[in-house]
């Protein structure tokens, strides 16, 4: 507290004052405001992610000042002209108008749908970036699972957002959705009555979605955001290997000024790009698509992209499943795709503790691993991904098959093969790319890097002198966790339990070809002839190696 | 060992002795905004002509509202008007933001600093005092030891939210058999959709295919949509003899005119492309494909169920009608299809 004697403080102080004095601000500055971040262009997905949002619920709004979710039928009679005299639901009629007769309107609309579209997409890669470089270990396991429940909830957001308008297209959408609610064993139909209020498409099912788009799912992603956050502060950002980093500390740029400016300028950027792109690039013309009506639809319908990978499953299930038990029938076309899907989601959400299980590893992670350094999880990793994007280019079978000019039926049995294939060779190939690498760092750390040079000793021998890499650099090819496979034990009881084979045979798979981290005998050995500055020089920090 | 490593198992971790010890941070390198007050000062206008371009952008998106009203019929004016405010609002957006970062990365100081981690476990003395705070709230409630309160409790938090679930029901009405009708009924007359106008079986010509919908649809005021979602129709005329029909609905077509539901049987969408050399139809959203020569059943393709056949004749004026409603549900599959 200022003393009253001293000089008058100006307006900033005295709000300081006077807010610290009600809400103890300055503690809150004192905690936070030199908090340490680390820099990394990986870290900045989640950022664009959490800005995206932000720009959808302010555009949101503008939208929400104009947009109806009704679907009483009126006569359209706005400024676009071909659709003048048409019967529509006042939905899409509004929706139109927001186009068309407000101004900033389509910007608006544009950007709503552009950050929705950046939005799925920055947390996707967000959490692959989290995947591949283990940040999900240990504290940060329940921090994956909320993330997880974002990425679902962004999903569900915009696909509840991509129905509003009610056209053609999102009308097409709907239906798909009811046509798998129906297919549900038992309580499909009724489950199906109670969402559209009656037969498809009824009048009611506009306005639920938008109760869900505009309340009830932006209120969980802002509460998850908050968890989300919150974690991250409890457990501080993970970093990097590298030269003075390690599980005891974070290093990285304080909060104020360097990341404030930092992120509140990148809030800009993503914004300003958001806005660029809406305002050359065309996303979702309704105005193209027409009113909703069950009857007519266009060649070449496609969801959001972020939706693609569901329509993918539908499109490469296979037919002739049915199921008949009595009287009673589960269509398998429907079931095997939302099976697969969930199994698919179980187990991204399920990961973390899977590896942990094998591991065992009950120490906190703080530091990153480089993909190349967990090989088996990187190759579980690049198998996800593959069937993801065979089950995501699924859903465009039919423009693979127009565009290239190949048989539709030719590309969808190439695309159930490669579904099943391709994650079996993306696992095999990431996984000896990473063990290559890893050889290839090993052979930097014992012998340095190749410098081309070629000297001739004087007793004529030919040799390429290779130069020895720093010690910052050396660091950070030699940080890195290594694990053993473990071997199935009998227990006290002179047991040995299944679930220990198991683990003992995944422990296999994992950590059988890994290639260990080079140790201190083999790199004084490898070094002996010729001891290099990095060795003789003493260390600047008196810290202990973590990885012991 | 630090701290944080003493605690917990490491598990499979393997114990191999690092070649060096962790080096420490690597020196900060100088920029020349640090050496040169010179290169400070140029970084400076800079970063206040990104924040002065953010100005700029700004007018132009004020302007692109005001200069462009909107024109009943004139697409122009929405044009122009959302080309110069996105641009006018990236200009003011980005101008910000480079400013910033830029402003962050030449003159705020870009020397790492290292902090220190805590564990998350509270400390062993914390976890005591908290299980202290636990034990006396237990015993002062007495939650362990009167059973019959914890129990009762339980089950009223059971009961508690179950009206919550309950008054949803009715969020829509009982199905019933709904899903099983359709509008079409004996001697309704197949319509052009969307026009609503009759068919003559005369202006059927072979290869022509014909979108339909029941006569009276077009007129409804209420639940049009609901019953076209059920009763579309695709109606095709093919040489009779390329026809393989089931001895028992060899009455169901007239002359080679055949009608099919129009509702994949897979989820829904519209089979709304005929392929006139094969006979098959296709759906556009997921590719199941009947063949229409065989009683539209699904030779490619996610659906299982044949498209169902709308029996029709015609009518003394030549109109054609239906025989009746679809004897087998249209659209997808569902549990209760077949009661």
């Amino acid at each position: 507290m200022t003393n009253t004697t001293e000089k008058k403080p100006g307006f900033v102080g005295g709000a300081a004052n006077y807010l610290d004095e009600r809400l103890s601000i300055g503690t809150v500055l004192k905690g936070f405001g030199r908090k340490v971040f680390p820099d990394h262009w990986s870290f900045m997905l989640g950022e664009v992610a959490l800005y995206s949002f932000v720009i959808l619920v302010l555009s949101g709004t503008f939208l929400t000042f104009f947009y109806q979710p009704s679907m009483a039928e009126v006569t359209y009679n706005g400024s676009y002209a071909p659709l003048k005299g048409a019967e529509m639901s006042i939905a899409y009629a509004s929706s139109l108008d927001i186009s068309f007769d407000i101004r900033g309107g389509l910007i608006m609309r544009q950007i709503h749908h552009w950050a929705a579209l950046l939005f799925v997409a920055a947390a996707g890669l967000h959490m692959l970036r989290v995947f591949f470089t283990g940040a999900f270990r240990k504290p940060r396991e329940l921090n994956w699972v909320v993330g997880f429940l974002l990425f679902l909830m962004g999903m569900g957001a915009g696909f509840t957002g991509y129905s509003l308008p009610d056209d053609l297209l999102s009308g097409n959408g709907l239906r798909i959705i009811d046509g798998m609610i129906k297919g549900i064993p038992v309580i499909g139909p009724a489950f199906s009555s109670g969402f559209f209020g009656g037969a498809f498409p009824g009048t009611e099912v506009v306005a639920r979605l938008y109760s869900l788009h505009i309340m009830i799912l932006p209120a969980l992603i802002i509460v998850l955001i908050g968890v989300h956050l919150m974690m991250v502060i409890i457990h501080k950002h993970t970093h990097y290997s590298g030269p003075g980093r390690t599980d005891d500390n974070v290093v990285g740029y304080p909060l104020m000024p360097v990341y404030v400016a930092k992120a509140g300028g990148f809030f800009f950027l993503v914004f300003g790009v958001v806005a660029a792109i809406s305002a050359t690039f065309t996303i979702n013309p309704i105005w193209n698509y027409g009113p909703y009506d069950p009857s007519p639809v266009s060649a070449g319908t496609q969801p959001d992209w972020y939706i693609g990978w569901l329509d993918g499953a539908l499109r490469l299930a296979p037919s002739g499943w049915d199921i008949s038990i009595f009287d009673y029938v589960i269509p398998m076309g429907v079931m095997v795709p939302l099976i697969v899907s969930l199994l698919f989601l179980g187990l991204v959400a399920a990961y973390p503790f899977i590896e942990n299980w094998v591991t065992k590893d009950k120490r906190e992670h703080h530091v990153l691993d480089r993909p190349r350094n967990a090989p088996t999880r990187t190759a579980i990793g690049a198998a996800g991904v593959t069937f993801y994007a065979v089950l995501w280019a699924g859903a465009s079978t039919d423009l693979i098959a127009t565009n290239f000019q190949m048989s539709l039926n030719q590309v969808l049995v190439a695309m159930q093969i490669m579904l099943l294939a391709g994650p079996v060779i993306a696992y095999w190939v990431a996984k000896r790319a990473c063990i290559a690498l890893q050889n290839k760092d090993r052979e930097m750390v014992l012998h340095g890097r190749e410098t081309g040079r070629i000297v001739r000793l004087p007793h004529g021998e030919y040799i390429e002198v290779h130069e020895n890499v720093d010690k910052y650099e050396l660091w950070k090819l030699i940080d890195y966790k290594d694990y053993q496979p473990v071997i199935a034990r009998p227990d006290a009881n002179g047991k040995t339990t299944i679930g220990n084979r198991i683990r003992s045979a995944v422990s296999k798979i994992y950590f059988e070809d890994r290639i260990a981290p080079v140790s201190k005998a083999e790199y004084e050995l490898a070094h002996a002839d010729h001891v290099p500055e990095a060795v003789t020089e003493k260390p600047k920090s008196k810290r202990k190696s973590i990885n012991a | 060992m630090t701290d944080i490593e003493k605690s917990y198992s490491p598990g499979l971790a393997t114990d191999i002795e690092k070649p060096i010890p962790n080096p420490g941070i690597e020196p900060h390198r100088i920029r020349m905004t640090d050496k040169s007050e010179k290169h400070a000062r140029t970084a400076e206008k800079q970063i206040a002509a990104m924040f002065g371009v953010s100005v700029v952008g700004a007018i132009i998106a004020i302007w692109g509202f005001f200069a462009f009203p909107i024109v009943d019929g004139d697409l122009s004016a929405t044009r122009n008007n959302s080309l110069w405010m996105g641009l006018g609002m990236a200009l003011s957006m980005l101008g910000i933001g480079f400013g910033a970062v830029h402003w962050a990365k030449t003159l705020m100081p870009d020397n790492e600093v290292s902090e220190m981690r805590h564990q998350a476990r509270s400390t062993d003395e914390t976890r005591a005092q908290a299980l202290e705070i636990v034990k006396l709230a237990d015993g002062e409630s007495g939650f362990s030891r009167r059973k019959l309160i914890r129990r009762t409790m339980y089950g009223a938090l059971a009961f508690f939210p179950i009206p919550a679930i309950v008054i949803f029901g009715d969020l829509g009405p009982v199905v019933g058999d709904t899903l099983k009708h359709t509008m079409w009924k004996s001697g309704t007359r197949l319509a052009k959709d969307p026009t609503g106008i009759p068919l003559k079986a005369s202006d059927v010509t072979i290869g022509s295919v014909f979108h339909v919908i029941p006569e009276g649809l077009s007129e409804m005021e209420e639940h049009k949509l609901e019953e076209k979602a059920k009763a579309a129709v695709l109606l095709v005329r093919v040489n009779p003899s390329d026809l393989n029909e089931d001895p028992d609905k060899a009455d169901w077509s007239y002359q080679g005119i055949v009608a099919y539901s129009k509702i994949c049987t897979h989820v829904g969408c519209p089979v709304a492309l005929y392929e006139q050399h094969t006979h098959h139809l296709l759906c556009p959203c997921h590719q199941s494909t009947f063949d229409l020569a065989n009683h539209c059943k699904v030779i490619f393709g996610p659906a299982s169920r044949s498209l169902p056949q709308l029996p029709i004749a015609v009518d003394a004026e030549g109109y054609l009608i239906a025989q009746s409603d679809f004897l087998e549900p249209v659209g997808p599959s569902f549990w209760d299809i077949r009661k």
